[in-house]
């Protein structure tokens, strides 16, 4: 089978569909043959967020429901040869996503050469998020480092626990990593701001990697370009460390540490 | 204090609330995630109870259930107000 990565968060705007579509981007660039899935029917951004929006045809209900074939419904990224981008129905009702349904399209990616397929999860913890966490063999967990969103970390931890089909079969646990997004390296230092360790203490999950809270983020989304495309920019560095790490490369943390700004910076300002 | 903490900015953070705050809950819900629902029930008629012979408001119980490695601890906290009825 091939390897399935769900992103998932509980709370939404913390960063899912971001990061599957750096995440995805990155494992292909890469070399490995990926696919990425909207998993929010209904509410479907990863399009958008690839750039890719005015070339959906069919999507993955379409798929699951026997309109069309995956041949027919999987998009080509703009930018990377080897990732292909499955669209959730803009129309539809959740319901139509039905487990066997997604089973089938995970083992027909496995049989066309599919390496990894990252689910983009939506927010909450209804059918589609379930659905998009049943697979699973990893789960990054998007938190921002923020009460709320901690919280319905914990929670989606909770569920992945119980309902997804390792630990349902007795298997392997899904292998869950912290992915600390939004941060602020000087928020923390001022005492406003939950650090990495403390969401890391409180989550007790290995950390996978910080991003921190920038501007690219906005810019990126307004392209349609995946933001670990993005030159000279921190998050994207972070992004592909992120990746390096998941590939079990050893990646010294960044961006973590405030540094405040020299006199000449102060002075003639700048970032 | 709170004059001297005023002046010197000895000021709790609020990272270090939020933390405190969320390990509670955190910690509450994950032990919560079976508890019996009997709770609620059991704190209404233990203060219809207690006030037959205390003078106790609904906010003077508080009944909790905590895990302990394999043992469960079912607390009863009953604030008595100063001055019996």
């Amino acid at each position: 089978m091939a390897r399935v990565i769900v992103v998932t968060s509980g709370k939404g705007g913390v960063g899912k569909t971001t990061t599957s579509a750096s995440i995805s981007t990155g494992l292909a660039l890469r070399g490995f043959k990926t696919a990425v899935i909207d998993f929010d029917v209904g509410l479907r951004n990863l399009d958008l967020i690839m750039g890719c929006e005015r070339r959906v045809v069919y999507d993955l209900i379409n798929v699951v429901n026997g309109e069309a074939n995956l041949n027919q419904a999987l998009i080509k990224d703009k930018h990377c040869d080897n990732l292909f981008v499955l669209p959730a129905s803009q129309t539809r009702d959740k319901d139509a996503l039905t487990e066997e349904g997604v089973e089938k399209v995970l083992k027909d990616l496995t049989h066309m050469g599919f390496e990894y397929v990252v689910c983009d999860s939506p927010a909450g913890i209804e059918r589609g998020a379930v659905m998009a966490l049943t697979f699973a063999d990893d789960a990054f967990i998007v938190t921002n480092p923020e009460v709320s969103s901690v919280r319905d970390s914990d929670r989606i931890l909770g569920i992945l626990q119980s309902k997804s089909r390792r630990a349902i079969e007795g298997r392997e646990p899904v292998k869950e990593h912290l992915l600390v997004s939004r941060y602020s390296p000087k928020r923390v230092e001022d005492g406003e701001m939950l650090s990495y360790k403390d969401v890391q203490e409180l989550l007790r999950i290995p950390l996978i990697g910080v991003i921190p809270e920038s501007d690219d983020v906005l810019q990126a989304s307004n392209q349609g370009t995946p933001a670990i495309h993005l030159k000279d920019s921190d998050v994207a560095t972070a992004y592909q460390d992120v990746v390096a790490r998941f590939l079990e490369e050893e990646r010294p943390l960044r961006f973590v540490n405030y540094e405040k700004p020299g006199l000449l910076k102060r002075l003639f300002g700048g970032k | 204090m709170s004059l001297l903490s005023y002046f010197f900015g000895t000021k709790q953070k609020t990272a270090s609330m939020a933390k405190e705050r969320l390990s509670l809950i955190i910690a509450h819900e994950r032990g919560g995630n079976r508890a019996p629902d009997f709770l609620p029930a059991l704190q209404r008629e233990l203060i219809e109870v207690i006030s037959k012979y205390v003078n106790v408001g609904i906010d003077d119980i508080k009944v909790q259930l905590e895990k302990q490695d394999n043992c469960e601890i079912l607390e009863v906290n009953i604030t008595l107000p100063e001055q019996p009825k």
